[in-house]
């Protein structure tokens, strides 16, 4: 089994729906009639040993790691970026999002190797956005950090492109 | 300075302070870990993510 990279098939299904705000909201939508409102937004970490990929629909605490100072469903992930939007071409053009800040987990030991994080909404009953995966990793007493990439039509975590 | 330990705080000249680095098509990572003798007693790692996730849309022609 292993981890694999992707954004989730049925977060993509979700857009369409519009189940899904993520940065700061702008659009009048669901749980609000009256006034925008944001998704909050977590990242789980899973065992090396897992198999999380596209087929992720929601959040499971099935092969999430545990340890000291770890919680369950993760950390809540700095959300306060808008999703932007860039035209390339009268065809072509990308629509990406970041998370504001690093995702950290603080103080924690989780001995059992783990290489990937769900980001998932857990306002939108834990629907999975997307699996990140990286080298395998273990903590002790330490602090675990995820830098995010740049929030650019080219590098930013989460893009959504025409071509 | 003080090191969060698996033996609590500890000044780090009493630790053996060990440092990597990897970087690659997928991340930046670096890493550092302290030990006391031959036992790990803090290891912290930070990873700088480079790939994205994206989706490719089409529409149908009629």
């Amino acid at each position: 089994m292993a981890n694999t990279q992707s954004m989730c098939t049925s977060f993509m299904e979700e857009l369409m729906l519009g189940e899904h705000q993520l940065g700061t909201a702008s659009l009048t939508s669901r749980t609000s009639l009256t006034a925008p409102t944001t998704d909050t937004l977590k990242a789980a970490l899973y065992l090396a040993s897992a198999t999380m990929n596209a087929s992720a629909t929601a959040y499971t605490a099935v092969n999430e790691v545990s340890g000291t100072g770890y919680a369950a469903g993760g950390v809540t992930v700095t959300n306060a970026t808008a999703p932007n939007s860039t035209n390339a071409s009268p065809t072509a053009g990308v629509a990406f999002f970041t998370p504001s800040a690093s995702i950290t987990y603080t103080t924690v030991t989780l001995s059992t190797a783990f290489d990937a994080v769900l980001l998932y909404n857990s306002t939108q009953s834990n629907k999975a956005i997307s699996v990140h995966t990286f080298g395998s990793q273990t903590i002790t007493a330490g602090t675990f950090t995820l830098t995010m990439p740049a929030n650019t039509t080219s590098a930013a975590l989460i893009r959504l492109a025409t071509t | 300075m003080l090191v969060t330990t698996t033996r609590g705080e500890m000044d780090d000249s009493l630790l053996e302070k060990r440092e990597g680095t990897v970087d690659n098509d997928n991340e930046t990572t670096t890493w550092v870990e302290y030990w006391l003798e031959e036992e790990l007693v803090h290891r912290s790692a930070h990873v700088r993510l480079k790939k994205t996730v994206t989706l490719t849309s089409s529409v149908a022609s009629f």
